[in-house]
């Protein structure tokens, strides 16, 4: 096929210096690669950082890192607000506890995972580059980690930065060390569970949807109709003051499910209505053993959804 | 390179291989067969991708059931299907799935501009692979499959959906991946024709079973006949060649000549110029995927659907 061949150029130009020898291209054919193959863990980390920049929109087009970035700013804005607001005000604490903040921001972060699962797991599927992934050194619980893993440490980011923002504002307004740095412990703890909880039921959702119209739409119903639906079913059992209730409906829900979790063994107050929570340890306990189960879950269907995408 | 012992793949209601052995030596093997033979399956496990049901396969010498990952660090595959994202460049992708085969950062890219380059295709690699025609895309696949420097490729139909030109050039780029680069080849195609140019060994499956397995040479040897169209006297053109020890067979106005040797152009046109009739034409002819499986009795009745394929590519 068309190679460039042996070309002298330079012309008179190159002759005229004589005793310099003229430049040459040479035409240096195919080499063959005799370094170094990393194997399957070095491919599981490339696929890895390949997603997770692409879940910020980094080495994809300018256009799709508008909404990402959007996104990143709509979560970090109330922090810096609320910074703000602790060193000018005087207060002895922040206005919003560290554990609270990610579900006042929980549209935020559904939106993201609604973007950003279609964009990891549909295109692969929706543009068949998945067979090109399993002729690849790796298995496919490498794929289903690195993605998986992805996403969880994108949404991370999402969450955990705002919190930082929040502890680096507190210390600058000098408020209680010790309170603060046991606050912001404990919201890196509950967004660390709940971005593994929402980037396994958005990739779970986007795995079955290859058309990502469809996956983003899927993902948002999801997240929010569970969620409004167990806040209204919540609020009338406000109504017939039956507290015990609450706590139990918040395990339907993924924003609620975190949220009766990091109340129990997190200390945190509540937002379900009258701040209910679990009842007792028993269902403390049991919001933890589902939220475990659910990362587990999702992950296991992820690896059954694979199991037929295979090569075909 | 690649063998197999009585290997047979069974799912709950086909029979996608049945038994089938079959030694693939260093070089260009073709792999023939209808759609649904078997072809993409055998792929599949080659790959270490899907278990086989029964018998075993060795790629490379290494054992697909247990060896697969090692199998893949080391061999290529370029799917028939579409794969490319359309939203990234070509060097883009083909520098992730050197990574992913690997490769070292730096590594993956030199061998991204160098495998690109030696594909043909040159300044259109930095623009999203959307805007790419069908050449520019199957261009790009097989960088992806060769961008590891693999010991062997696996092509499923890369001639797929390209016009005339467009699968000479394939053919062309895939005769060279064995000559230039040093690396072997395993094509499928469901055309025997275009495979007959580029491959040292054929191997025809059909139904999953090995129907022959030979090298081109041997198979050319085989189907190679000349067509003879004279303006007049056929018969005794006929009876001409016959006497001079040749096989021929008159069919309509043709008259089909096997080819024994080079000695058998000079022998017809000596023959013609004596009966001083017109030569209207005289063209090698290779017998159609049909013929061969009409030597098979047992397949004799799938002559029909695959000699419509094998005559396209002719007519192309």
């Amino acid at each position: 096929m068309t190679q460039p061949e042996v070309a002298v150029p330079g012309g008179p130009a190159a002759g005229a210096g004589a005793g310099t020898p003229p430049d040459v291209i040479h035409n240096i054919g195919y080499r063959n690669y005799n370094g170094p193959r990393l194997g399957r863990g070095y491919a599981r980390l490339a696929l890895f950082s390949q997603s997770l920049r692409g879940a910020y929109g980094l080495g994809r087009s300018a256009k799709s890192k508008v909404l990402p970035m959007i996104l990143f700013g709509a979560m970090c804005a109330p922090a810096l607000i609320m910074v703000a607001v602790a060193i000018f005000a005087d207060r002895t604490d922040l206005p919003v506890a560290y554990t609270r903040y990610a579900v006042i921001l929980q549209a935020v972060i559904t939106l993201f995972v609604a973007a950003q699962a279609p964009q990891s797991v549909s295109r692969d599927l929706r543009f068949k580059t998945t067979p090109l992934y399993f002729s690849r050194p790796i298995e496919r619980v490498d794929y289903v980690a690195a993605k998986y893993a992805a996403l969880t440490v994108a949404l991370f980011l999402l969450t955990a930065i705002p919190l930082v923002i929040l502890y680096v504002g507190a210390l600058l307004a000098k408020l209680s060390f010790a309170h603060q740095t046991a606050g912001f412990a404990k919201g890196l703890v509950s967004v660390l569970l709940l971005s593994l909880l929402f980037a396994g039921i958005g990739l779970v959702i986007a795995a079955v949807t290859p058309r990502r119209g469809f996956g983003v739409a899927a993902i948002i119903a999801v997240f929010v109709v569970s969620y409004a639906a167990v806040s209204a079913v919540q609020g009338v059992a406000s109504n017939q003051e039956n507290y015990d209730a609450i706590g139990w409906l918040g395990l339907f829900s993924p924003i609620t499910l975190v949220d009766g979790f990091q109340t129990w063994f997190l200390g945190a107050t509540s937002a379900f209505p009258h701040a209910a929570g679990p009842a007792n340890a028993g269902v403390g306990l049991l919001y933890l053993l589902v939220l475990l189960a659910v990362i587990a879950g999702t992950f296991g269907l992820l690896m059954n959804r694979y199991r037929k995408v295979g090569l075909s | 390179m690649i063998a197999t012992e009585s290997l047979s793949k069974r799912y709950p209601r086909v029979t996608a291989l049945d038994r089938l052995s079959v030694d693939v030596t260093p070089g260009v093997t073709g792999l023939v067969g209808a759609n649904g033979a078997g072809k993409s399956t055998l792929i599949k496990i080659l790959l270490g991708l899907s278990p086989a049901t029964e018998g075993r396969a060795a790629v490379l010498g290494l054992d697909v059931a247990t060896d697969g990952p090692q199998i893949r660090s080391l061999v290529g595959y370029m799917p028939e299907h579409d794969c490319l994202p359309p939203d990234v460049s070509a060097t883009e992708f083909v520098v992730h799935m050197a990574r992913m085969s690997g490769l070292p950062p730096t590594a993956a890219r030199e061998r991204t501009a160098d495998t690109l380059r030696h594909v043909g295709l040159y300044e259109e690699r930095y623009r999203p692979m959307g805007g790419y025609s069908t050449g520019m895309k199957q261009r790009v696949k097989l960088a992806q499959a060769l961008v590891h420097d693999p010991k062997l490729v696996l092509l499923d139909e890369p001639t797929n959906g390209l016009d005339p030109t467009g699968r000479d050039e394939m053919l062309g780029l895939i005769r060279r991946v064995h000559t230039d680069f040093g690396i072997s080849v395993l094509v499928t195609s469901h055309l025997l024709g275009e495979l007959e140019r580029t491959s040292d060994h054929i191997v025809v499956i059909d139904g999953g079973k090995l129907l022959r397995a030979s090298s081109t040479s041997e198979f050319t040897q085989a189907t190679a006949s000349l067509a003879v169209e004279v303006t007049d006297r056929e018969g005794e053109l006929l009876t001409l060649l016959t006497g001079a020890g040749l096989t021929a067979q008159a069919s309509g106005h043709l008259l089909l000549v096997d080819i024994a040797d080079e000695a058998t152009y000079d022998t017809v046109r000596d023959a013609v110029a004596g009966l001083g009739v017109g030569l209207v034409r005289m063209e090698q002819r290779r017998h159609r995927i049909a013929e061969l499986f009409i030597d098979d009795d047992t397949t004799a009745t799938r002559e029909d659907a695959p000699s419509k394929e094998g005559d396209g590519r002719d007519a192309a």
